[in-house]
């Protein structure tokens, strides 16, 4: 049974264009919406949620869902189907996150796109399950070893939830990278009023298939049918490419070059430069109030929303504050960052951590402002008045 | 199309170019194992355009690398996950994992477990050669009481993983062992496996002279060769003995490895049964709504 992309029979199963919904479940419709035709997923608190939407709806759409025996497996069976031809879809918590770290890894390294959903909980370890944190924002990035570029989203809302898992396919397809949605037990588990996008709003994005003849078609390359494009065309399964993919270090070929160091460096340094050439358009970010800011929050996820209503608590003190939030936060959007730092005096940054995205917003600031840690762990969300006291109101 | 009659022509129309020399070492038993299979696929005509195959990490995962043909080297011990997802993106194509047995019933094993109760439609070919080969002979679970390994140099004391009767007890379409060195068998048994419906298993009992051959002192290629020949038993003679023998059988054929064919079903496959439900949802959704999930009885 192959799935085929029905936009209709879609929304069909989605339902009504306005819902109130769970930040989840916003997920699960996102990926609908994508045109996700597998899921293999673990039960874990707070993710489980997706799965069990997915369970749902995903068989009535025509697509797959299996429950695998572990994360592990999970990313495993998502990678497989995506070199199937699927778009396909994950999701979990920190420790599922954890174990899905070497397969993440081998994604990256084979050029797979996926989308993996992050409801981020507290920890180290067990860690408190059904709680908020944001602890897993540097997993992300360098969780897995080796030399690599990530792509993540954080959304702050329900409908954020859903507008990311379709952005985070779009650019898992453009790019041939897994990208993860970065959201937390709070969003996860947060009702709010979501509209389902209109079909001409999508602008879906789907990866570019290999084309050109068979025995001219060179797997781990530069595009061959497009210009100064770094990802390669994508060889589906079963399409007559007889590709081979590994996780070991390749050449051009897709062969194993485990002893050769410029074919490694060759091979890093294209699927990472992929991505850093391209910064310039993976910038999502959201500027309130910055024009004549002093100091500014500069935040994402959750805690972005304590921090705007702080924010205007504190205009409505005749404090100068502004709030940049950011959307995409790997890659990191570090020219934005650098000239807000130039322009205030003083940049806070509320993590539901004990301080991570901190460090890439310090080194971009380079000194130019000073930039204060406010962090909040234990599962709860920063209040209003505990970020007035960092503005210095009462 | 010319017919396939020797080995030559048959490495010609299924190998890889450009991928010569091989890793194994002399005496390895895994060249062999993907030749049968090759013969397996050549009997049925199979169009290898639409085989996948898949593996985890280890010397027999390095075998799709040889195949002209789709593959996908994994993870250590994940293939089987891995290929559930391929087979569930496109259920036309057709699904062999390679895997030895540090990748299958070490690392792997609660993927493998789920696979064959799930009856995922695909083989699984682990080659048994009693130890980690690849990272120069460490401790396998499959290692026979008392064979030496790196990190068993006074012997192993832990009892050996059976995965043909792990397969057994899971439920799984098609399992069978054999060794290297039983030619004919084997490619009709892959060729079973390959047409069965469901997971299916065959398990290959395979020399390592290298890693396991050397310190376990069975001798040169030649004599570490003929050690399967010695030391394993039809599954149906042995159960006769076993059931029926004498104290003197028994005590003869009980640390001998049975091999044949442990299991053949007919149930019907996890993608076959997905369908089903897809097919029931679709239809109940054009006959008229239903407010309740109706509870389908197992």
């Amino acid at each position: 049974m192959k799935f085929i992309y029905d936009p209709i029979k879609i929304r069909d199963v989605l339902g009504n264009k306005i819902q109130f919904l769970l930040g989840d479940m916003a997920c699960v419709y996102g990926g609908l919406l994508a045109g996700v035709s597998f899921f293999g997923g673990y039960p874990i608190t707070p993710a489980s949620e997706v799965s069990e939407g997915m369970a749902r709806l995903l068989p009535r759409v025509g697509g797959t869902y299996i429950q695998m025996e572990d994360e592990i497996g999970s990313i495993a069976a998502i990678i497989g189907a995506s070199w199937g031809g699927a778009k396909s879809m994950t999701a979990t918590s920190g420790p599922g996150f954890s174990l899905m770290m070497e397969n993440y890894g081998y994604a990256i390294m084979t050029e797979t796109p996926c989308v993996i959903v992050n409801v981020q909980r507290t920890g180290p370890s067990t860690g408190q399950p059904t709680l908020g944190a944001q602890g897993d924002m540097m997993q992300a990035r360098y969780g897995t070893h080796g030399d690599l570029e990530a792509i993540a989203l954080a959304p702050s809302t329900v409908q954020e939830c859903l507008d990311f898992t379709i952005e985070g396919f779009n650019l898992s397809e453009k790019y041939r990278n897994p990208v993860c949605i970065m959201t937390d037990g709070e969003v996860g588990h947060l009702r709010e009023r979501i509209v389902i996008p209109d079909e001409k709003d999508l602008n879906l994005i789907n990866r570019v298939q290999a084309t050109i003849p068979k025995n001219k078609f060179i797997p781990f390359t530069d595009s061959q049918t497009r210009k100064n494009c770094k990802v390669p065309d994508f060889p589906t399964f079963g399409t007559g490419y007889r590709t081979y993919v590994t996780g070991l270090t390749h050449n051009e070929k897709g062969f194993p070059a485990t002893d050769k160091q410029k074919d490694h460096e060759k091979l890093v340094n294209r699927i990472t430069t992929k991505i850093t050439d391209d910064a310039d358009n993976l910038v999502m970010v959201e500027k309130l109030k910055l024009d004549d800011a002093d100091i500014a929050f500069v935040t994402y996820g959750a805690s972005a929303r304590p921090a705007e209503t702080a924010m205007d608590i504190a205009r409505s003190h005749g404090k100068k504050v502004g709030l940049l939030r950011l959307q995409i936060v790997w890659p990191f959007p570090e020219k934005i960052v650098s000239k807000l730092a130039k322009q205030v005096d003083k940049i806070i940054v509320p993590e539901m951590n004990l301080g991570q995205i901190y460090h890439p917003i310090k080194e971009a600031a380079c000194g130019n402002c000073e930039v204060e840690l406010a962090p909040k762990i234990g599962g709860e969300m920063h209040l209003p008045s505990e970020l007035l006291k960092y503005l210095g109101v009462k | 199309m010319v017919e396939i009659k020797t080995a030559d022509q048959l490495n010609k129309k299924y190998l890889r170019e450009g991928m010569w020399p091989t890793i194994f070492c002399n005496g390895c038993g895994h060249g062999t194992v993907l030749e049968y299979t090759l013969w397996a696929i050549e009997e049925l005509g199979w169009d290898m355009d639409k085989t996948v195959f898949t593996s985890g990490i280890g010397c027999s995962s390095r075998l799709p690398g040889y195949i002209n043909a789709d593959g996908l080297h994994t993870t250590h011990g994940r293939a089987i996950a891995f290929a559930t997802g391929i087979k569930a993106a496109n259920p036309d194509l057709n699904i062999i994992v390679f895997t030895g047995d540090g990748d299958c019933a070490g690392i792997g094993g609660n993927h493998f477990i789920h696979a064959a109760r799930r009856n995922i439609d695909m083989t699984v070919i682990m080659i048994n050669n009693f130890i980690y080969g690849m990272t120069g002979g460490q401790l396998a679970p499959t290692a026979p009481l008392n064979s030496i390994a790196t990190t068993a140099p006074y012997g192993n004391i832990e009892p050996p993983f059976d995965i043909c009767n792990l397969a057994k007890a899971l439920g799984a379409n098609y399992v069978a062992r054999w060794t290297v060195n039983h030619p004919y068998q084997p490619i009709k048994s892959v060729k079973d496996a390959l047409a069965k419906k469901g997971f299916s298993l065959v398990e290959f009992l395979a020399p390592c002279p290298t890693a396991y051959g050397r310190r376990n002192r069975l001798g040169d290629i030649k004599k570490h060769w003929e050690w399967y020949d010695n030391n394993t038993i039809l599954i149906e003679d042995y159960e006769r003995i076993i059931n029926y023998g004498s104290e003197k059988e028994k005590e003869e054929v009980k640390n001998m490895f049975p091999i044949g064919v442990f299991q053949d079903l007919e149930k019907p496959g996890f993608f076959e049964q997905y369908e089903k439900l897809v097919d029931r949802l679709m239809i109940k959704k054009n006959k008229k709504p239903v407010k309740k999930e109706t509870v389908i009885s197992r």
